[in-house]
């Protein structure tokens, strides 16, 4: 199978900062890559660069099969691009922006017309079709927004962040569309924050942090080197940890990792509830003050503490990503 | 890219600004009762001091021309809070992703800005009709000055459109082009004869192109100095305005189309 996507040594510079440091990606046809990383990882850099938007300080890039330096306007009539921010005009209606997109695309007015009413039906927006689009709710932009990605058919989607500030029901809605492109053999590269997300949706994952692939692989290969559900205890004493540290060892299938400033250890685990069981009476027997225990299933956090040995720190270079307070589930 | 795609780009692009203009009439409403306001405003407060004999009438007819230029020169500030406003919701990174020309945007955004230029000179033309305004030429030369004033100001737009770019904020736009754009209409023979401005001042106003097409426009449209006794200025500018008004606006554009053209290619959303 071809690649849809391929990409080598994409280096991007804004000032002192490097939103991409050497990043090579490859897509097969017809399958979906989850761009995985937090706020400011460069995940959005590597998205404008392959969508023609930016122009990378340093290497390659090929989609559709078209050299995207060297052929931008061939590369753009290959592809669909939705953006974190819902890009649609607010004063058009839904019909109208998607009429205006497949004009641009040059589809020609008849078969532009044709097309913005079989996307609004396909997106569950005829109804709403001729109301100019501020009168939408957020899931219906995201979706008009996707629908604008599509207007010509393209075989490769750049989904940029597709669900960020979505509800959890709008968010499904979405991964369904998803889904079914892809078995109709779109080729799709999607960034996200959500681990969930790309679980999902991805058949390969690229995490990336300070403009560096720092992992790849299936959504099962990553979580088998994260490790499954995870205990976590949150003491109200920091000197505390190494103690509890020392007790919960015994209950881990791997080591555990310890938090001063949250004051909590967590460490993976397997085995349910009864760990949970088990590590709480241990905690009573050591005379230990716990504020909080619990089981969890493997977050973004977990993924880059047991990667960088560091927790994600999308606090300190979001430069071309805005800040959203969700990268925690 | 072919001509007819790019002609065909720009208009797809033009007609989207104008459907904002149907959506929201209230922008309409305000884009036009201001121009109003001036007219109503300059004629009869400052009709009556500057033009005494006259209670105002010639005065009147002198200002109309000068509050013309002013409101176009202002209605191409629009271009430039417009093409803001799109960078910022992210429709400029839509509209780079697609395979279209990318002069389209700028030039069907320049041109959706003419067809508000011509509602509000329409507009403004009626009012003056009403305070007492005549054309005293003949339809084609008056028909002339008005496509002086539209060039003019489609000149402007594509100023704006570059400043519009390389500043992504509407509202930083607005305030910066409110301090241009006053002395600039204001330092000029719009509202009063040029002969009463100190030296330097008068020099500046007198190659100062607000004061070319308001001085074209006149011509155009038969409006001549009220005071008898005025010395035409001997400025080469204001002796042919219209040409002065021609080339200003020819390499203007030639200066900043592609200015704005490599700075669209740049935009970055925020």
């Amino acid at each position: 199978m071809a690649d849809a996507i391929r990409a080598t040594g994409l280096v991007k510079h804004y000032g002192a900062v490097k939103a991409l440091d050497g990043v090579d990606l490859t897509v097969r046809e017809g399958t979906v890559l989850g761009l995985l990383g937090p706020n400011g990882a460069g995940k959005t850099t590597a998205v404008r660069v392959l969508t023609t938007l930016l122009r990378p300080d340093a290497g390659q890039a090929e989609v559709a099969g078209v050299d995207v330096l060297a052929d931008p306007r061939a590369v753009r009539s290959r592809i669909g691009l939705s953006g974190q921010y819902a890009a649609v005009d607010e004063y058009l209606t839904g019909y109208e922006n998607l009429e205006m997109i497949g004009r641009l695309y040059h589809l020609g007015r008849k078969h532009s017309r044709v097309r913005a009413r079989e996307l609004l039906e396909q997106f569950d927006l005829a109804d709403a079709g001729d109301r100019p689009t501020r009168t939408y709710s957020g899931g219906m932009r995201r979706r008009l927004d996707l629908a604008g990605a599509l207007v010509a058919d393209p075989p490769v989607l750049l989904l940029d962040e597709p669900t960020t500030g979505l509800d959890p029901r709008s968010r499904t809605d979405l991964w369904e569309v998803i889904r079914r492109l892809v078995a109709r053999g779109t080729t799709v590269l999607l960034t996200t924050q959500y681990l969930e997300e790309a679980d999902a949706l991805a058949d390969e994952i690229v995490v990336i942090d300070h403009g560096k692939v720092i992992a790849r692989g299936t959504a099962d290969q990553l979580k088998a080197q994260v490790g499954g559900e995870r205990l976590e205890v949150t003491v109200s004493d920091p000197g505390a940890l190494t103690p509890v540290a020392e007790l919960m060892g015994p209950l881990g299938v791997g080591p555990p990792v310890l938090d001063e400033h949250r004051r909590s250890m967590t460490m993976p685990v397997s085995g349910g509830v009864d760990v949970l069981r088990d590590a709480l009476d241990r905690l009573r027997a050591g005379g230990i003050k716990v504020d909080d225990a619990g089981l969890r299933r493997p977050t973004l956090d977990d993924v880059f503490l047991t990667l960088t040995g560091r927790p994600t720190d999308g606090s300190d270079s979001d430069i071309d990503e805005p800040v959203t307070a969700e990268v925690r589930s | 890219m072919s001509v007819l795609n790019m002609a065909s780009d720009a208009g797809v692009v033009a007609k989207r600004n104008l459907i904002k203009i149907k959506r929201v009439p209230d922008l309409l409403v305000f884009t036009t009762l201001s121009p109003i306001m001036f007219v109503l405003l300059f004629a009869y407060v400052f009709g009556g001091a500057i033009d005494p004999s006259g209670g105002g009438a010639g005065y009147r007819e002198f200002l109309i021309a000068g509050i013309f230029a002013q409101t176009v020169v202002f209605g191409a500030t629009n271009t430039g809070a417009g093409l803001a406003e799109d960078v910022k919701k992210g429709i400029i990174d839509r509209f780079r992703s697609l395979p279209m020309s990318s002069s389209a945007v700028l030039t069907g955004r320049t041109l959706s800005d003419v067809v508000n230029n011509v509602i509000v000179l329409v507009v403004m033309s009626v009012t003056g009709l009403l305070v007492g305004w005549r054309i005293n030429t003949s339809f084609l030369e008056a028909l002339w000055g008005f496509v002086l004033l539209l060039v003019f100001a489609y000149a402007i737009s594509w100023i704006m459109a570059w400043i519009g770019l390389l500043i992504p904020s509407p509202e930083v736009i607005n305030n910066a082009s409110f301090i241009i754009i006053f002395p600039l209409t204001f330092v000029a023979n719009t509202f009063v004869p040029l002969g009463t401005l100190p030296g330097p001042l008068r020099v500046f106003a007198e190659w100062n192109p607000v004061s070319a097409v308001t001085q074209a426009a006149r011509e155009l449209f038969g409006n001549p100095d009220p005071n008898p006794n005025a010395i035409a200025s001997q400025a080469w500018s204001l002796q042919h305005p219209q040409l002065y008004t021609l080339i200003w606006a020819v390499v203007v554009i030639a200066v900043f189309a592609p200015l704005a053209t490599a700075q669209y290619r740049r935009a970055a959303s925020r």
